[in-house]
């Protein structure tokens, strides 16, 4: 099986033909391929080449809550999104803090064939933040597992958190910490500023975030290991990291396409959609990692894919669950706030999106570049496509949308995981619905 | 007005139209045969979520008085802790026939949802929602204030408490701005809201600096789950420095009226005999709640006849 793309736009420039033969790239640049006889041939002219996306922060929910999202539903909206990888996040139930568990959503995950998943395990034992979870045997497992995360909450005690930095070190793991502390936020619905004082919601304030994080990276500095900031949303934060790497300590961090283009006021009307952890912050903070990606300071964007059943958002915003779905959107948010605003390249953004996620994450068949020899995982982009979001129109189990009936760019037209479509002309394929 | 959410909303006019309306029911209260036929054939629905005896008897009484068909659905805890949703019980009272629904409920922002809903067509009218708003509890406090002291333009109102959690405080601080009156809010740095500075008033942390010049002062009630979590050190020290007594009334002008929207912790943040005191018109706040929710009941719910239309 051999496919070729003919003038794709390598990284949103030069004009360049794809030639991939089974599972792997054989020849990528002009005109290469002209002579040669494919099976199939696309025409790519105006889209952007990235290489496949790698998410990594993506609830899929299996084991537990089944009817939120499963692997199988996850993967394929994954790969309407232009991703070839995503890593599950650790708070399913039972939670994946066993190398029983992650070995389980491992294996649904190769069973799917729309998404690569790698699975995060626990870093304490059902995310009670008392006693650490048996890192070693996840490592060990099938699953290769790499990143440690108590995602949902934080690893608050200070002594277990720098355990759990030194621990890793054996494997080469990291800790991605979802930065919340705890007492500063029991009951928090919202960000914490004049709005949560005249809705009369309680406030989440970015202290609360911030002093984690400084809190984490001099952990990290101290005992010389590696820190992954979760979802990072506030201008205090971005100022941490930036200082913290200009001292050389070992930290990377990431975004969500909803802090990047969502703030606080959308919270006005109580509507659930808008609920999420950390929650939507100041337009200020908007701005400030805009400004942290466009420098580096911020190292990837990571959905927080977090699919809920219609019932947990149809209901009074402080019972309301926290989170939105964002696989199937993140690639146009992205568009919508670094591209189209001139911040960044489509290079980057392949940096952003897939060769630095997977570098954090420790796997070495995505995030690969885009040159012979390399896995065949690539998305091919229209960045020239609008559309309305409409929230029905998913792979995705729940409809917790929060860009319904606004406008985005771009479209993601095809996907390959290893020289086969997951998504061609805009369509799952059937080898993605297997 | 389709629905009463927030004071924030209100404009001055409708605000006064409330008022005024309001004062023209509270007459209907002093005849011997206390009841308007204007509402018959109407149900309006007491959704309470939380324990209120107080709001809900006044806005049943308000509502009879009017004639309407009062039903009172008490499903306190029932939403929060996994009972039916509050969609599902939407539905029902559509399905019913419910004219107008007074919901109380522990979560901020249950009526903006009920109202913005497309789960039931009847008018909202909020009855209080968590630590947001509590509009018809201003309504009556301005009511009652412009009865002692004529129209608010200028006048300075003192509110002393818990401002971070109150709905009162805030529905009182929007209205009484609205109206034209100068509102202090007084409070210990730790019970003011982050954002206080975006209010439409002045704060300050010292009662008594505040009072010379109050033509109204307000307490509010100090829940007891706030005296153990650090917002002020002890009960003892929160009644010395935020309590109303008669020394700070003595500073008080001639005029000035004490009010509390109830129910008062004696001896916390009002002593026994200010709020009993000739100054207090806390009992009489009750009175003109059953006359401003009238007003409101009415307003919602009879389209666009004129006060003057009650008379006849």
């Amino acid at each position: 099986m051999s496919i070729l793309i003919r003038n794709a736009k390598l990284f949103g420039e030069s004009e360049v033909n794809v030639l991939i033969e089974g599972d792997t790239i054989t020849d990528i640049g002009a005109g290469v391929g002209e002579n040669a006889s494919a099976d199939t041939t696309i025409d790519a002219t105006g889209l952007v080449l990235l290489p496949g996306l790698v998410d990594l922060h993506t609830h899929l929910r299996e084991p537990g809550r089944e009817d939120a999202e499963t692997v199988a539903t996850g993967t394929r909206a994954a790969a309407r999104g232009g991703f070839t990888c995503v890593f599950a996040m650790a708070n399913t139930e039972p939670v994946a803090d066993t190398a029983g568990v992650v070995e389980q959503v491992f294996r649904l995950g190769q069973e799917s064939g729309a998404c690569d998943v790698q699975p995060i395990g626990a870093v304490t034992v059902g995310l009670n933040g008392t006693q650490l979870s048996e890192l070693g045997a996840m490592a060990d497992s099938a699953a290769n597992v790499r990143v440690f995360s108590d995602d949902g909450k934080c690893v608050h005690d200070a002594v277990l958190m720098r355990r759990a930095l030194e621990y890793v070190k054996a494997f080469d793991g990291v800790i991605a910490q979802h930065a919340q502390e705890p007492r500063l936020t029991e009951g928090a619905q919202m960000n914490e500023g004049p709005l949560s004082g005249e809705l009369g919601l309680t406030g989440w304030p970015a202290v609360a975030e911030e002093a984690i994080i400084a809190r984490d990276v001099l952990l990290a500095e101290h005992v010389g290991s590696r820190l992954h900031v979760c979802h990072l949303s506030t201008r205090g934060s971005v100022e941490i990291l930036r200082w913290a790497k200009s001292r050389g300590i070992n930290v990377t961090a990431e975004v969500t396409p909803h802090h990047l283009l969502l703030d606080d006021d959308l919270v006005r009307g109580y509507n659930p959609i808008y609920k999420v952890n950390p929650p939507l912050r100041s337009k200020d903070d908007v701005l400030a990692v805009r400004e942290g990606l466009a420098d580096g300071t911020i190292d990837i964007v990571a959905t927080d894919h977090a699919p809920h059943p219609m019932e947990d958002k149809e209901c009074e915003w402080q019972v309301a669950a926290f989170g939105m779905l964002g696989l199937e959107t993140a690639l146009s948010v992205v568009q919508k706030t670094m591209i189209d605003t001139g911040a960044i390249t489509w290079a980057r953004v392949a940096e952003a999106m897939s060769a630095n996620p997977a570098r954090i994450g420790r796997i070495d068949h995505h995030g690969r570049p885009l040159a012979a020899g390399e896995p065949a995982n690539l998305v091919l982009f229209d960045p020239a496509a609008t559309r309305v979001v409409d929230a029905t129109d998913t792979a995705s189990l729940s409809r917790n949308n929060p860009y319904a009936g606004i406008e985005l760019p771009g479209r993601v037209v095809h996907t390959l995981l290893r020289g086969s479509f997951t998504v061609r002309d805009g369509e799952l394929t059937e080898g993605a619905q297997a | 007005m389709k629905h009463l959410l927030s004071t924030r909303d209100l404009s001055r006019e409708d605000a006064t139209l409330i008022l005024d309306t309001a004062q023209e029911l509270l007459a209907v209260a002093e005849r011997p045969v206390k009841k308007l036929p204007t509402l018959r054939g109407r149900t309006i629905v007491n959704l309470f979520y939380e324990d209120s005896t107080r709001t809900r008897i006044s806005f049943e009484a308000a509502a009879k008085r009017l004639s309407a068909d009062v039903i009172n659905f008490s499903a306190k805890g029932s939403s929060v802790s996994k009972g039916e949703s509050l969609k599902d019980t939407a539905l029902t009272l559509q399905a019913m026939g419910a004219d107008a629904v007074v919901i109380r409920h522990s979560a901020s922002g249950a009526p903006h949802l009920l109202a913005e809903s497309q789960w039931m067509r009847g008018a909202v009218v909020n009855a209080g929602d968590g630590t947001h708003e509590h509009p018809t509890q201003a309504l009556l406090d301005a009511f009652t204030m412009r009865r002692h002291l004529g129209e608010l333009d200028g006048k300075n109102i003192v509110i002393v408490g818990d401002v971070l959690h109150s709905r009162v405080a805030r529905s009182n601080a929007y209205l009484l701005s609205t109206l034209g009156a100068n509102v202090t809010l007084v409070s210990p740095p730790t019970l003011f809201p982050v954002g206080i500075e975006t209010w439409p008033v002045a704060t300050s942390y010292n009662l008594d600096a505040s009072l010379e010049s109050a033509d109204a002062v307000m307490m509010l009630r100090v829940q007891n789950e706030r005296m153990n979590a650090s917002f002020f050190p002890s009960a003892r020290e929160y009644s010395r420095r935020y309590g109303l007594n008669a020394q700070r009334v003595a500073k008080l002008a001639e005029h000035a009226i004490v009010m509390h929207p109830g129910p008062m912790n004696r001896g916390m943040e009002i002593t026994a005999d200010v709020a009993d005191s000739d100054r207090s018109v806390i009992v009489e706040q009750v009175t003109n709640g059953v006359a401003v929710r009238m007003a409101v009941l009415y307003l919602l719910l009879s389209g666009s006849q004129t006060p003057e239309a009650i008379e006849s």
